[in-house]
């Protein structure tokens, strides 16, 4: 019993110290930073504003996850490929061509919402085949094998789509109507961007209504709350899983398509670092919580943007920006050791933790 | 009972070995094999005693791979066949396959390739390195695509005893004796001390810049290629802003660009990575406020139709430094002519050539210093080092190749391109 808490002690001392280190390294790189200042303040809103940018597509696909989690507890690792299949089909089917023969340039809005609409389809459409193929069977087993299960759906359709379009990196074309920057509020920012914090923004609060307000919508959080009592009250669990699996797609779908319009570039391996990093801001916000998604997605976006240049140039690291991913995954470990259940996500109990 | 049970098992055991050492007569087998590998000295000492009459006496210092009758001879390669560079590396295969096949029987013997994957990565390069020399078959190897994977690789078939030809390593550290060189390693891609500096040069006496800032990612030939780059251009009296460097699988590129226009901004940007970062760092420069004018450049990596689609209009006027792939040699139109008609389509990325001279550079050496022994055929580990070691005058589609004694052996024509209109024009020296 002693021994034993000693043992906490010297655990809780380590934390400690272990906090304590990076927010002063954090504080100290800020600091020097500002006091050096080597960025213009345009610099800094330029940078922010990318952040803001990258945060949204994180967000869109982090939602994914974060259903998908609340309704069957486990991490959907083939997600990231949801992302990545329905864009990659839209480009080369649907925006590819219609860029060469001028239509998307003649008719952008038309245009985008087509693409738009077969990259969600397709999107669902795999989404709802890996359900159904690799992970209903295993509805009943223990927690790791749907997990390891989706790590092989995941491997399974990047190298589907590699054998079906090509390793080749491919280009999304450029649309002339959001080439250029717009000034708000006296600042400068892409269209591109500001298309994918706007669209982003009405995604998540149409996924928030659906699924609080809508009757839908309670099915699907009534099979989160306890499968057995929903199947007694009448819901169709497996629809409501379905239904979660086609939302987390759509969402995956629409990051897709504003991927594409901002970085113009896609590939069949695109999908795996940004379905990484969207579950990162999953956990971040709180796993099985909508706008700690959300909000999750956008912290990690920024950080990642914003913190090589504010934390670590002060601090007189070579390559600041190759640390990104260091930065966005200590700040995973900060919020989790003060937060476990993540920024917005509720104490679990113990049967979903 | 379960004595009874025991005794049976124990029997079994028995028998399995008894089989397993009688099969092990068929299998080619190290007749001396190393000290690195007392794996594989089981098979090899019984070998001997079943094939009794083997008059052939390995006196290779470290050790001789026998194929008997009938089996092929076994190259390996390991290059990048998975994940976003698979270009480059299924684009070398080619040119292995290619080599083997207008090769044909070497000493009476067919040739097998054993395929594996360098994944670009440290980590693929230790996977693929220990699963070749655990093969004790296997002669050669043609690889690894990506220096990164190389400096491992290179490191474990050393130890072992094989040899390594390289066709798209380019990292200056691979073939330097104070850094990441091991005997045995040999490449017929340039050194990149020479793109760099040829870069640098064609930066100030060309283009007449003076300040520059130049971006990796932290693979061995993107940053070894800068940093070559970097010293030259401030040898030549040129300022560099900024040496920087992203990540493999970055998107996002502008806090990178924004840090470098902050820093300058520079007139030329330098960056050798791959196509996926490339494409992303071309379009965002364009995109980023005070990077509007600056003189955009990247590096073979970036040599390939996947490349200019990828850099899209973004990537106009820009420049690349390369190896010169104007072979004017009857070879090479067979070669292209051969290729089109296997795969059906064009040659996808730089180093096709490289890795056809690098398979005929093993299979040439076998043929050399190959023992034919009745139907059998002997090859000295040690002896291939030293042939390949000798490699001299060997005129390959890339060149007259000449080995020297740390394992440089291309005939480098470095050349800088532009792209117009989406093609590269060679338009220096």
């Amino acid at each position: 019993m002693q021994e034993r808490i000693k043992q906490i002690d010297f655990l809780g001392l380590v934390l400690w110290i272990f906090r304590t280190a990076i927010i002063v390294s954090m504080l100290w790189g800020t600091i020097a930073t500002l006091m050096d200042n080597p960025y213009s303040a345009r610099a800094w809103t330029d940078t922010i504003v990318a952040g803001i940018a990258q945060g949204s597509l994180y967000a869109l696909i982090a939602i994914g996850y974060t259903l998908v989690y609340g309704v069957l507890f486990m991490i959907n690792f083939a997600h990231g490929e949801f992302f990545m299949s329905g864009i990659m089909t839209a480009t080369i089917f649907i925006a590819q061509p219609m860029s060469a023969s001028g239509y998307l340039d003649r008719h952008p809005v038309i245009g985008i919402t087509v693409i738009a609409v077969v990259t969600m389809l397709v999107s669902v459409g795999i989404a709802n085949l890996t359900e159904r193929i690799a992970y209903r069977p295993l509805r009943g087993a223990p927690r790791l094998v749907p997990l390891i299960t989706a790590i092989g759906a995941s491997f399974f359709w990047q190298y589907f789509f590699q054998g079906l379009y090509g390793s080749e990196v491919k280009a999304f074309p450029q649309i002339e109507v959001i080439v250029g920057k717009v000034n708000i509020a006296g600042i400068e920012i892409l269209k591109s961007q500001v298309i994918v914090i706007i669209v982003t923004i009405l995604m998540l609060a149409g996924l928030y209504f659906f699924v609080v307000k809508t009757k839908t919508g309670k099915s699907i959080r009534a099979a989160a709350e306890n499968k057995d009592v929903a199947r007694l009250m009448g819901i169709d669990v497996d629809r409501a899983i379905t239904l979660t699996f086609t939302l987390g797609a759509s969402m995956a779908g629409i990051a897709g398509v504003l991927y594409a319009l901002v970085f113009r570039q896609i590939h069949f391996f695109m999908g795996f670092f940004p379905g990484i990093k969207a579950f990162t801001a999953a956990v971040l916000g709180g796993i099985g919580s909508i706008p700690g998604a959300a909000l999750g997605g956008l912290f990690l976006g920024i950080f990642e943007s914003v913190g090589p240049g504010l934390f670590l140039e002060g601090l007189g690291v070579p390559s600041p920006h190759q640390l990104k991913d260091v930065i966005a995954f200590t700040m995973l470990v900060l919020v989790l050791i003060f937060r476990p259940q993540g920024i917005l996500g509720e104490a679990l109990a113990e049967e979903k933790a | 009972m379960s004595k009874r049970l025991l005794a049976i098992f124990a029997m079994l055991l028995v028998a399995s070995m008894v089989l397993a050492a009688c099969g092990g007569g068929a299998a080619p087998a190290e007749e001396a094999p190393m000290e690195e590998a007392p794996a594989e000295e089981a098979p090899a000492e019984e070998a001997p005693a079943e094939e009794a009459p083997a008059m052939f006496e390995c006196t290779d210092e470290i050790g001789c791979v026998t194929y008997y009758a009938d089996e092929p001879i076994r190259i390996a390669s390991a290059l990048v066949v998975s994940g976003p560079n698979t270009d480059l590396g299924m684009d070398s295969q080619r040119g292995v396959e290619l080599a083997m096949e207008f090769k044909g029987d070497v000493l009476g013997h067919a040739v097998e390739l054993q395929a594996e994957d360098d994944g670009c990565s440290a980590e693929g390069g230790q996977a693929a390195g220990q699963k070749i020399v655990s093969d004790p078959t296997i002669i050669g190897i043609i690889g690894t695509s990506c220096s990164g994977a190389g400096v491992p690789m290179s490191k474990i078939m050393s130890d072992a005893g094989y040899v390594m030809v390289s066709p798209s390593n380019t990292s200056p550290a691979l073939t330097d004796a104070d850094s990441a060189w091991n005997p045995g390693y040999y490449r017929t891609a340039h050194n990149d001390k020479v793109q760099g500096k040829a870069m640098a040069e064609f930066a100030i006496d060309v283009l007449g810049v003076t300040s520059a800032a130049a971006i990796h990612d932290g693979d061995p030939y993107t940053e070894g290629l800068a940093r070559v780059f970097a010293d030259n251009f401030e040898a030549l009296g040129g300022t560099i802003v900024e040496f920087t460097a992203v990540n493999k699988g970055d998107t996002d590129m502008r806090p990178v660009l924004t840090a470098v226009a902050a820093a300058g901004p520079p007139e030329l940007i330098y960056y050798p990575v791959f196509t996926a970062e490339g494409g992303f760092l071309t379009k965002q420069a364009k995109e980023v406020a005070g990077l509007e004018e600056t003189i955009l450049s990247a590096a073979d990596g970036m040599i390939s139709p996947a490349a200019v689609e990828a850099v899209g209009e973004a990537g106009e006027g820009m420049y690349f430094s390369g190896p010169d792939l104007g072979f004017e040699n009857e070879l090479y139109t067979t070669f292209l002519e051969k290729h089109t008609e296997v795969y059906g389509i064009d040659p996808t990325s730089v180093f096709h050539s490289h890795a056809f001279d690098a398979a005929n550079m093993i299979l040439g050496c076998v043929e050399e210093v190959g023992v034919v022994d009745g139907e059998d055929l002997h090859v000295g580990r040690q002896a291939m080092r030293d042939c390949l070691d000798a490699t001299s005058g060997f005129d390959g589609i890339t060149g007259t190749l000449t080995c020297n004694e740390y394992g440089d052996c291309a005939d480098p024509q470095i050349t800088v391109s532009q792209l117009t209109a989406g093609e590269y024009e060679p338009i220096w020296p």
